[in-house]
């Protein structure tokens, strides 16, 4: 995030974990700013609270006016799949399209995060430095 | 196409939408890169459009369709009734263009720079006719490959927050490794259909299906 600086001499990755408190008001163009700026800085960005659907529409988007070759390869992104049969999935679409759907969700560099496995219940990735 | 010829495509266009039911739904076709999603077209247009022509170039390499193509007014006749439906090639979905991919199907890196510009735009207009554009969705995905991937899942999560119709094709059935149920497991919402369009196989189902949830 913008306020907090790694030092310049570690080699390590920085991790953002951004409570869902914090992301609650914000647009979503602001959520996606801060996503895109966290990402680019290349660090990984984790989201207590997950996007809405039209707000991962719109990363997706924005990443992509984004990309630049040998500068920014894009984004991968992590969070469970949601049930569709599971209550909140269902109480989502009666409360309407823009429902926060509570999932926690990993973001980072395309070019450092290799997913390893993921399912219902369980993503597995490898984060590696730049 | 003459001015004149056009201006009388235009008014008999407006002329048959007057008395048409209604106007017909446009279907876009989505999937990751490489799920076959132009062969799809393409055998959608041969089958039903009186010339037959190809929506677009169909290839092995990832991001062949960089722009969303329409194909207007495709007549699917399906137990004596008519289905009208525009066809939306788009561009495969995904959140990463790496230009270096392609420098492995032999390609020069100034073709493969401009091939990921290009795909990255197309990628970005295809959300934007999800978002805005489309009353349907034809989810296309290899059957061969694993469907649990972040771009699979979070496309249904916005189509489902849409509420567009959805119909999810599993398509290269012809494959060797080609498993339709690991498809139906991971998205047991909706209905799966498995097919080969490079192949023709199963098309009758394909057809019965487009008619019944896009009519």
């Amino acid at each position: 995030m913008a306020e907090v600086k790694a030092p310049d001499d570690t080699d390590g990755v920085q991790i953002d974990m951004i409570s869902g408190q914090r992301m609650k008001g914000l647009t979503s163009m602001e959520k996606i700013r801060i996503i895109l700026d966290g990402v680019r800085e290349g660090n990984i960005v984790i989201l207590e609270e997950g996007l809405t659907p039209d707000e991962e529409s719109r990363l997706i988007e924005v990443t992509m006016t984004e990309i630049s070759p040998d500068e920014f390869n894009g984004i991968e992104i992590e969070s469970y799949p949601q049930s569709g049969d599971d209550e909140g999935s269902f109480l989502g679409r009666l409360m309407g399209r823009d429902s926060t759907p509570n999932k926690l969700t990993v973001i980072g560099p395309a070019d450092q995060i290799e997913t390893l496995h993921k399912d219902e219940t369980l993503i597995s990735a490898l984060v590696s430095r730049n | 196409m003459g001015l004149l010829t056009g201006l009388r495509d235009s008014i008999s266009r407006a002329a048959s939408s007057l008395f048409s039911e209604q106007d017909p739904k446009r279907i876009g076709i989505y999937g990751p890169p490489n799920a076959g999603k132009t062969t799809l077209a393409n055998r959608i247009a041969r089958d039903w459009t009186e010339h037959g022509d190809a929506v677009g170039p169909e290839s092995h390499i990832p991001h062949e369709t960089r722009r969303a193509r329409r194909k207007e007014n495709v007549e699917i006749e399906r137990n004596g009734k008519s289905v009208s439906i525009d066809i939306v090639d788009t561009p495969g979905v995904t959140t990463k263009v790496d230009y270096t991919e392609f420098l492995d199907h032999d390609m020069e890196k100034e073709d493969a720079v401009r091939r990921s510009r290009e795909a990255t735009e197309g990628v970005a207009e295809a959300m934007h006719w999800l978002r805005e554009d489309v009353d349907g969705v034809i989810y296309v995905l290899d059957s061969a490959e694993d469907p649990f991937t972040q771009v699979n899942t979070m496309l249904i999560g916005i189509i489902e927050s849409q509420d567009l119709p959805v119909l999810i094709f599993a398509n290269k059935i012809d494959l060797e490794d080609s498993s339709v149920q690991r498809i139906r497991n991971a998205f047991p919402q909706h209905e799966t259909v498995p097919l080969s369009a490079l192949e023709g196989d199963n098309m009758d189902e394909v057809y019965d299906k487009i008619a019944e949830y896009f009519g």
